[in-house]
């Protein structure tokens, strides 16, 4: 089937706000080229279930493609057009299992050497919507904080080498209640400048105590679901014919009910909680994983102005099979593998935040837990410079704010 | 210039840069050698290793200057002794099976990645051996279990069929070996971290158990021994190419490493101590290839790692941990050469294709490879 054939009972399976964002612009889905379309229905069909800023963003995406001419948008989309599909992709349900279609497509523009065509259409195309749309500065400055290291005794390399550059690194940082502080200092913002999943926290272990006004998730508190979607990768393995595909698409279809997730007052947290479990890559067996792709998920799709990250220890490397194989036992932990992995983590939560509108205004603060050693980085904090100065987290943070 | 080319042959200039300032070596023209100068100092029966330092690393986990503390086997031993080509560039599909199939085609295969499927094009192995006209115990690849049993022979029908390599999978040879669940040797045989849910069947030319002490001499309490004193798969990929050297001595060797592809777990820690163990084990493998009588004097080791990974830059990926974005960095790698005829401490920096590998082979052992895509690399030949 080809988009221009869209009908509205076509999104008869939608759920309800994504039905009617849908059928609202369906005169537009039928003028795009079927390597483009699913993209957006992918967006599109999860919108009940999307953080604010992804809806809005999703919107203005929409408005703005019904916005142009005919002509406008063949221009703005040549790129896709001339990507060439197969028989099979085209007969593919891409409206009701739209990501499994763009898992498809991928599989096929590498096999068919269009990948490069493809990327040069999709970065095209984002460059000419950041441009008629361009990105709203957040009404606060963000602040990222990432902590790492927890359970390390001593380590003597250099930690934060690739932030180091970009601010200022401390040597001699008083670690007394280190994190209470930081905790405290995020749920001021969020008391402060309220909004709708602006401000998070996240940690790879079992939650420190903080204040409900943060949208929280943590490894430890999803210990139950992640249990049940092991057992039930587990008993999809044993199936015939079961290959890496299926599953994947299988898990990519889970809902939080799937995995006996109780219903919450919050159902966009919950969806998102068990989407970092079943699209994340190792979430599911190591924490240092866990806490690195929610934090990027959570910058990447609810653009909080506040985010708080506290790496925990993960279990040792196991051969895979075992990882993957549910086990009431309490794994051996590896604080040191967890410390490198946290290192970099923090490097890339300062990445993603930096690809958030506001980044030159934005300030990011990295610690190592318990320890005196930590990195600063925002628009006072002059540039690869390093202090050996005795200072503490408070002072710190006063930099930043 | 192409926008990957002109990546690439920025990631080119950083790693030249920092192995003339690491290791001393020259950078290379392509004045060259008489062929007739260089066929007098090569050796009678030459034998070539290959080795795919896999499964993808980054420039800046290991040439680039930060990287350097992650591969000071290679940087110390092999480097100063090698001609290397800073800029390998793989054009084709960015999955570990499907890559290292087109490195050992010459041609970019278009094979699914997960799938137990043979090669389309004819491999190395079935060019060397049906026009030198060698026995199948002269071509051997080691490789990882999963996929890889295929990679020896491929489906093509003037080739394939009793043509290909040997293929030797230890994980495999290991779990046989193991009569019961064994713990002790549990970390051998971790497999496939790009889909850790995946056994395919196996088919095809696969190492048989009782061969274990036909071909290698080795009995299976030996094995075991021997195996519980390793620390990874890759590890004990060495062991077994070791005693397949010392046993049937191949002229043809292909060993696939593939701790590094840890890297999909998320876990960045154990990606570089992936890198760091591969750096020991490449600098390992000429050690033996030194010390070996079949081997010393007459052998090529070509290294090169099937790509790369995602820049940290690219959001469309996660950094290290795949290979999806199909960017410059993920695609564009390096090629070390050592052996008799082959210039030591020069360092080239012009383009090379990945698929460029099966017809420098051929060259080198005298045989063409009539279906590859690529050409042989004159500087080392």
């Amino acid at each position: 089937m080809l988009p221009s054939e869209l009908k509205p009972e076509h999104f008869s399976s939608y759920p309800k706000e994504a039905k009617k964002l849908a059928t609202d612009y369906l005169g537009v889905f039928r003028e795009l080229p079927l390597s483009f379309l699913p993209g957006v229905l992918r967006e599109a069909i999860e919108y009940d279930y999307k953080f604010p800023a992804e809806r809005k963003s999703l919107e203005q995406e929409l408005a703005n493609l019904a916005r142009l001419s005919a002509s406008e948008r063949s221009d703005w989309l040549a790129g896709f057009a001339g990507i060439t599909l197969s028989p099979s992709l085209e007969r593919f349900d891409w409206i009701n299992s739209p990501a499994q279609f763009i898992e498809q497509l991928s599989a096929h523009l590498w096999s068919t050497h269009q990948l490069d065509a493809f990327r040069v259409a999709a970065t095209k195309y984002a460059e000419r919507l950041q441009a008629a749309l361009p990105p709203q500065e957040p009404k606060l400055p963000r602040l990222g904080i990432t902590v790492i290291g927890e359970g390390v005794d001593s380590y003597d390399a250099p930690l934060f080498r690739k932030l180091r550059p970009h601010g200022a690194y401390f040597s001699r940082v008083a670690p007394d209640d280190g994190l209470k502080i930081l905790l405290d200092a995020v749920s001021e913002r969020a008391k402060k400048y309220s909004g709708s999943y602006a401000h998070w926290y996240i940690d790879g272990g079992d939650a420190a105590g903080h204040d409900p006004v943060l949208t929280s998730v943590s490894y430890g508190e999803l210990q139950p679901i992640r249990t049940a979607l092991l057992e039930k990768m587990h008993f999809e393995l044993q199936k015939p014919g079961m290959g890496p595909e299926m599953l994947r698409t299988l898990m990519a279809q889970m809902r939080p009910a799937d995995l006996s997730v109780k219903s919450s007052p919050d159902p966009v947290l919950d969806r998102f909680a068990v989407k970092l479990l079943t699209e994340g890559s190792g979430t599911q067996i190591f924490s240092t994983s866990f806490a690195q792709w929610a934090a990027r998920e959570a910058l990447r799709r609810a653009e909080p102005v506040t985010l708080l990250v506290r790496f925990a220890p993960r279990q040792r490397q196991k051969p895979m099979s075992e990882l993957l194989k549910p086990s009431a036992e309490r794994p051996e932990l590896d604080p040191v593998g967890s410390l490198v992995d946290g290192d970099i983590g923090a490097y890339y939560n300062w990445l993603n935040q930096q690809r958030l509108p506001g980044a030159e205004k934005a300030s990011f603060l990295a610690w190592f837990e318990g320890h005196s050693a930590a990195a600063l980085i925002g628009p006072s904090v002059p540039r690869g410079t390093e202090s050996s100065a005795p200072t503490d987290m408070k002072q710190l943070l006063s930099w930043i704010s | 210039m192409t926008r990957l080319e002109e990546f690439s042959s920025e990631i080119s200039r950083t790693r030249r840069e920092f192995l003339r300032d690491a290791t001393g070596i020259a950078l290379g023209t392509m004045a060259l050698r008489s062929r007739l100068a260089r066929a007098a100092a090569l050796p009678r029966n030459k034998k070539v290793v290959v080795i795919t330092f896999g499964g993808g690393a980054r420039d800046q986990e290991t040439f680039a200057p930060e990287g350097q503390e992650n591969v000071p086997n290679m940087l110390r031993d092999l480097i100063p002794r090698s001609t290397f080509f800073t800029q390998v560039i793989n054009r084709g599909i960015l999955g570990h099976y499907v890559a290292t199939a087109s490195l050992a085609t010459g041609a970019y295969e278009t094979i699914n990645n997960f799938a137990s499927l043979p090669p389309e094009n004819p491999t190395v192995f079935e060019y060397y051996r049906k026009e030198l006209k060698r026995p199948s115990s002269d071509a051997w690849v080691v490789a990882p279990s999963n996929g890889f049993n295929r990679i020896g022979e491929s489906s093509h029908r003037s080739y394939g069929l009793g043509l290909g390599a040997r293929v030797i999978l230890p994980k495999h040879l290991l779990a046989a070996a193991l009569t019961s669940s064994q713990p002790d040797y549990a970390h051998l045989l971790r497999d496939n971290y790009e889909t850790p849910y995946f056994t395919p069947e196996l088919a095809g030319g696969e190492f048989e158990l009782q061969q274990l002490e036909d071909l290698l001499k080795l009995s299976v309490t030996d094995f075991k021994s021997h195996a519980s004193a390793l620390s990874s798969p890759d590890e004990l990929s060495v062991y077994i190419a070791r005693q397949l050297m010392r046993q049937v001595a191949p002229s043809l060797l292909w060993i696939t490493m593939h701790d590094i592809d840890i890297a999909h777990a998320g876990t960045y820690s154990l990606y570089v101590d992936g890198i760091r163990r591969t750096d020991r084990l490449c600098a390992e493998m000429w050690k033996i290839i030194e010390s070996e009588p079949e081997y010393h004097g007459k052998t090529t080791l070509l290294i090169l790692p099937d790509f790369g990974r995602d820049a940290d830059d690219d959001p469309g990926g996660n950094g290290f941990q795949h290979h999806r974005t199909g960017d410059p960095l993920s695609r564009t790698t390096w090629l070390m050469a050592i052996g008799p005829g082959i210039r030591e401490g020069l360092v080239h920096d012009r383009p090379v294709d990945s698929t460029d590998l099966v017809p420098t082979i051929g060259s080198m052992m005298g045989f063409s490879a009539a279906m590859a895509q690529g050409k042989p690399i004159a500087e080392i030949l």
